[in-house]
């Protein structure tokens, strides 16, 4: 069998790959193997020709617990947005889209720490509109709380009038979203 | 605004302003990284959705105006001569990887050059905001405004967490390069400034040279700039640059004085042989241009040589890069016609000093 890559070179290796819960057969020769991204080598965690060489050179840990590391990205983390793998975005160093955050988010905190001198969380700008939005869904959050702290000490009054409140805002959010668009 | 206009000057039209400091940093820069949230990075987007992205700052913003900013350009990159894109880089207005590789690429450039947005490099949107001198709150403050009026038509990537979204993990949060660009002639002659590199970069901060190649910095032109951009606020990135640019800005007067309290005598001779040079020379590579430009604007800044402006420096450095000599040539040429053109063309200059 000759690798779907390259045509060319044989296929010596064999593995099922999941994407968007759809299983493919892979049949790739180690060269297109490594180049593609479908599979790294516990002992480089990380490409020579890495755009951010060393960044990710400290993550030894790997997705997938098989022994035979032919297997080992069969569950890899994939984003469904773009498709992008995290193996591919280890290679690269570069994020597909905005949601390959939200994906890889359990994996993203020593990369920042690392490229960041140890930090994670954003401390500047919010941008205007979508600003207000996060602002709000904090207040709908306090409101929430502080409902179910008054229903639960029986002032149903306080709670009806904080139950408006509730819903002026969310019906604010939704126009405002509406306006977004 | 046409194209045109852009390729004619060397220098940009902001940059005749005359900046504070402005003998030791020539420009200050805030580069602003921003996406649009529903579509995939350049990297990875298809190419319809790239060029939907393009389209959309044609019909919004072509020919609109934000401010002081006036009559925005829109120019695909498709659409430019490789000298074009070649002058477009020189002049900082676009970066050589969208000149080169970006795909459904465009720039939208204000009339009087402060402010330019790359459509479609590594990120969406690529803001530019430029200010004469050391004014980087100033620059901040605008670039802000602008981002802001950008944000009123699009819904950025953003995460109350992380930030800014951007492609690559070392623009994430506030997506922003604050630079400034310094001339360090005392501190490069004296080698001090070899010292005080690693010093600053042990201090989150980045220091390269504009023009040449590596460590090499031509006509010693340095750039710095912050490298960390998640966990600090923009006002506090700032504050931390500001301060050892300020510092950078002490050691290099001291130096100046230094130099001429020592050695005063073996300064002016450079200053003015390097005078000599570029008004009698027919041949002259980049390297020694550059070298002597700065050697002459040393002069001006010390009050050695008179009658001379100072923006001598930034524009023919700019002038006689590759690009800039090809446009003004209008054809293509090899290096020694550019190293004959290059000398004429700053006896040119320098006589209309006269
Ligand atoms: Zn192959
Ligand atoms: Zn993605």
């Amino acid at each position: 069998m000759k690798c779907q890559e390259c045509q060319q070179r044989p296929a010596t290796l064999h593995f099922t790959r999941v994407i968007n819960g759809n299983k493919t057969e892979v049949h790739v020769c180690e060269v297109c193997a490594k180049e593609k991204g479908y599979m790294t080598y516990p002992e480089d965690g990380y490409s020579l020709h890495n755009l951010l060489s060393g960044l990710f050179s400290f993550d030894s840990t790997k997705v997938g617990s098989h022994q035979d590391h032919t297997f080992q990205q069969v569950h890899e983390l994939q984003c469904p947005k773009c498709e992008m793998t995290f193996s591919e975005f280890k290679r690269i160093g570069k994020f597909g889209c905005a949601a390959c955050y939200e994906t890889f988010a359990q994996r993203l905190d020593p990369i920042f720490r690392r490229v960041h001198s140890g930090n994670t969380k954003h401390f500047g700008k919010i941008p205007k509109r979508k600003g207000g939005d996060l602002h709000k869904k904090k207040q709908l959050e306090d409101y929430k709380t502080e409902l179910q702290d008054l229903i639960e000490s029986e002032a149903f009054e306080e709670a009806a009038q904080v139950r408006d409140k509730i819903r002026a805002l969310e019906n604010h959010q939704g126009d405002s979203e509406a306006g977004d668009n | 605004m046409t194209l045109q206009h852009f390729m004619n000057e060397a220098i940009s039209p902001w940059m005749r302003e005359e900046g504070p400091d402005g003998d030791i940093v020539l420009s200050s820069r805030i580069r602003l990284a921003r996406n649009f949230s529903e579509v995939s990075y350049p990297i990875l987007a298809d190419l319809d959705k790239l060029e939907g992205i393009r389209d959309f700052f044609k019909e919004q913003y072509d020919h609109q105006s934000f401010e002081d900013y006036e009559d925005f350009a829109f120019i695909p990159i498709s659409d430019l001569t490789a000298v074009e894109k070649r002058v477009l880089v020189e002049k900082h207005l676009i970066s050589p990887h969208l000149a080169k590789h970006a795909q459904a690429a465009a720039t939208l450039i204000s009339k009087n050059e402060q402010v330019s947005v790359m459509i479609n490099e590594e990120d969406h949107i690529r803001i530019q905001l430029y200010f004469p001198g050391f004014q980087l709150n100033k620059a901040l403050k605008k670039a802000f405004e602008f981002d802001d009026w950008l944000e009123e038509k699009i819904n950025y990537a953003f995460d109350g967490t992380r930030g800014y979204l951007t492609s690559c993990p070392t623009n994430v949060g506030t997506g922003m390069r604050a630079s400034v660009m310094m001339h360090l002639p005392a501190l490069s002659m004296t080698k001090q400034i070899n010292r005080m590199i690693p010093a600053i970069n042990q201090l989150g901060l980045v220091v390269r040279g504009i023009y040449g190649e590596g460590s090499e910095a031509m006509g010693s032109i340095f750039q710095i700039s912050n490298q960390i951009t998640l966990g600090k606020s923009e006002e506090d990135i700032i504050d931390d640059l500001e301060s050892v640019v300020r510092q950078l800005i002490g050691h290099e007067r001291k130096a100046r004085n230094h130099l001429m309290e020592q050695s005063g005598t073996k300064l002016e001779d450079r200053i003015y042989r390097s005078y000599g040079v570029l008004e009698y020379s027919r041949i002259i590579e980049s390297k020694e241009a550059a070298s002597c430009l700065s050697n002459v604007r040393l002069g001006i800044d010390l009050g050695l040589i008179k009658n001379v402006s100072r923006n001598i420096l930034n524009e023919l450095m700019v002038l006689t890069q590759p690009g800039f000599l090809q446009q003004y040539a209008k054809k293509t040429l090899t290096a020694n016609e550019r190293d004959v053109l290059r000398a004429s063309l700053i006896r040119e200059r320098l006589q209309l000093e006269k």
